[in-house]
């Protein structure tokens, strides 16, 4: 009987599949995914609303010659503008769709989304707040912190809201559907009541800055504030495939996990820090993103299955590329003008989760 | 070894479980039975590190709580009751995670092929590619078994005996599979293992268990043999049900018993 399993699973990726084992099914399509983000990457530098080539750009790298005027013009655009915006996409997809995967993971539900929940709303109350209170209350921390202010602003807030989510949420190692969703609206809803009152203490500069979160946006990419969110979103992003295993173990229930091996504590609160930290800090340059950290995930499990080794790595690659196209189609579709992207991924993203609760309808107890 | 001393456990103000001393062997399988609402599913979480409890347990001499996770898994598996599960895993996936943090006892070449050997085990032979999902309760409660032995498939490691905790691991399957399961916990306690069950099934408990543990009102009430401990007055006594030990039925009723299997 051994022989003929053995036999069985060595014999190619369909029959490993047939038997229950989606790893190489899984690491084939991550290989994909690699190769589809670099391309969505070179399309991306590639096009825009000036008829800056990449190509001819990347030509000019290449051969290091040629100085002429139109080429000038190219680069600047291509480095300081495209380049810029492009690693900040990638950066802020690939955070939000694994901080989806993680929240999905921790809760045990498929529907958990930074977004919908109120964790980003938490996180925008944060930025807010250093962006109004940044130069009067609380101006020390903004000295001491610098460029880092608003993304650790933003962090502390998504931490505050994934806190309170969970305590709310979660019994005796149950997280109940509904409870989670009705809190987020609320959390949602006061961060964004508390949000409107510093709107009225603002001035028109401030507003500006502000009206630019409640759309979610891309735009005024710099290598600045690159450098302020990059190093925490990678952090954040480092520690998930030390939760991956653990989070697999969760999906049997807080006490099975125990009882499997799992510090299921500790791996909690490591989960909440990360996703609070990537959510923070991709909110803090973007503003509120919705539906990345549900519609990747999801398509993921379809495609790949659950097993959180894999899920994790394979969101932030499509997250990475979904949000650099749904870029692409916010800068051009209007072009010379553009779209927030957060309108484009909610065009696409809220009629794709009201896809996911009506066929799951029977399947979540709400 | 497992020894348990003096535990007690209350949820909320409720006092679920109070002064129970227990202990269970290497070799050996322990039954706990009792009626609905006395303790039994408690008393195993305590015993098994997952409720916090007043008292003491230790396995093979050392306290569960300065055990980690990690360490504890390599002593003890648990089979709960039920599982729920919100992700499209295969029975596979389920199966193999019995192997993340504890340890098999089996290395090399052979480990991989562990899931399929502990689903040949609990009869599943071939469900390795199914969605955990789409099974019945009883494939499901079988496939959750083959998890919890792949985590303690050698049921001694380093010379020291591992435990299986079963909370009543018959109760959705028919009679073919209670006896194919009880027979797997009977091995593993002959071959150096010990194992704990709840069983609602008498019969079982006394076909198979070495030494019978009644729970009453949150005390364990007696221990024993089966022989020793299933009499008429216990019967009355604790399932509050007069039922006569060993009487045939009247008439030409028939019966089936899993001690009849041939």
């Amino acid at each position: 009987m051994t022989n003929h399993i053995a036999a069985r699973r060595s014999s190619g990726l369909r029959n490993a599949v047939a038997a229950g084992d989606r790893s190489a099914l899984a690491r084939l399509v991550i290989v994909i995914l690699a190769v589809l983000l670099g391309l969505t990457m070179l399309f991306s530098l590639a096009s825009g609303a000036s008829d800056a080539s990449a190509i001819s750009v990347a030509r000019g790298w290449l051969s290091g010659a040629g100085e002429d005027a139109l080429r000038v013009r190219d680069r600047i655009i291509i480095n300081d503008i495209r380049l810029p915006r492009v690693m900040l996409g990638a950066l802020v997809g690939a955070s939000l769709a694994v901080s989806g995967a993680v929240m999905q993971g921790l809760f045990r539900n498929p529907l958990a989304d930074p977004g919908l929940i109120g964790v980003s709303a938490g996180a925008g109350l944060g930025a807010v707040l250093i962006i109004v209170l940044g130069g009067t209350v609380l101006a020390p921390l903004t000295t001491a912190l610098g460029t880092f202010s608003l993304p650790v602003g933003a962090f502390l807030g998504g931490l505050a809201a994934t806190l309170v989510l969970y305590k709310v949420a979660t019994r005796q190692g149950r997280t109940s559907v509904a409870t989670m969703l009705l809190a987020g609206i609320a959390l949602a809803a006061l961060a964004g009541a508390v949000t409107g009152i510093l709107v009225f203490v603002t001035d028109d500069r401030q507003l500006r800055d502000l009206t630019f979160w409640q759309l979610g946006s891309l735009a005024g990419a710099t290598w600045l504030k690159i450098g302020a969110v990059a190093p925490i979103m990678v952090l954040a992003m480092a520690a998930t495939p030390f939760l991956a295993r653990g989070l697999n173990a969760l999906a049997l229930g807080e006490a099975t996990a125990t009882h499997l091996g799992i510090p299921v504590q500790r791996l909690k609160y490591i989960a909440i820090v990360s996703v609070a930290a990537s959510v923070g800090s991709s909110v803090a340059v973007s503003g509120g993103i919705g539906f990345v950290g549900i519609v990747v995930p999801h398509l993921l499990r379809l495609a790949m299955g659950p097993d959180n080794r894999y899920l994790l790595p394979a969101s932030a690659l499509l997250g990475a590329s979904l949000l650099l196209l749904g870029d692409a189609v916010a800068r051009t579709i209007v072009a010379p003008a553009e779209l927030p992207i957060g309108i484009v991924t909610a065009i696409a993203g809220a009629p794709f989760f009201l896809w996911i609760l009506l066929r799951k309808r029977g399947v979540i107890d709400l | 070894m497992i020894e348990a001393q003096g535990i007690s456990v209350h949820i909320g103000t409720k006092r679920i479980v109070h002064g129970v001393d227990f202990s269970a062997g290497p070799g050996e399988l322990a039954t706990i039975v009792g009626p609905n609402g006395s303790g039994k599913t408690t008393m195993l979480k305590a015993l098994c590190g997952e409720l916090s409890h007043s008292g003491r347990v230790t396995f093979n001499g050392r306290d569960l709580k300065s055990l980690k996770p990690a360490e504890a898994a390599a002593i003890r598996a648990v089979l709960p009751q039920a599982t729920m599960l919100s992700f499209p895993f295969t029975v596979r996936e389920i199966v193999k995670m019995g192997l993340i943090g504890g340890r098999s006892g089996v290395i090399g070449p052979e480990a991989d092929l562990l899931p399929e050997r502990a689903l040949a085990r609990v009869d599943l032979d071939g469900f390795a590619g199914r969605f955990y999902q789409e099974l019945s309760g009883g494939e499901q409660q079988r496939v959750q078994l083959a998890r919890v032995l792949c985590q303690v498939w050698m049921p001694v490691l380093d010379g020291r005996p591992r435990y299986l905790f079963l909370d009543e691991p018959v109760s959705s399957l028919d009679i073919k599979h209670q006896l194919i399961i009880m027979d797997i916990a009977r091995d593993f306690a002959r071959a150096g293992g010990g194992v704990v069950a709840i069983l609602h099934d008498l019969n079982l408990a006394a076909m198979y268990g070495d030494r019978i543990h009644v729970m009453h009102r949150g005390t364990l009430d007696t221990v024993g043999a089966p022989k020793d401990v299933l009499s008429d007055a216990l019967i009355e006594r604790v399932f509050g049900c007069k039922l006569r030990v060993g009487a045939v039925p009247a008439g030409n009723t028939p019966f089936v018993l899993p001690q009849s299997a041939i």
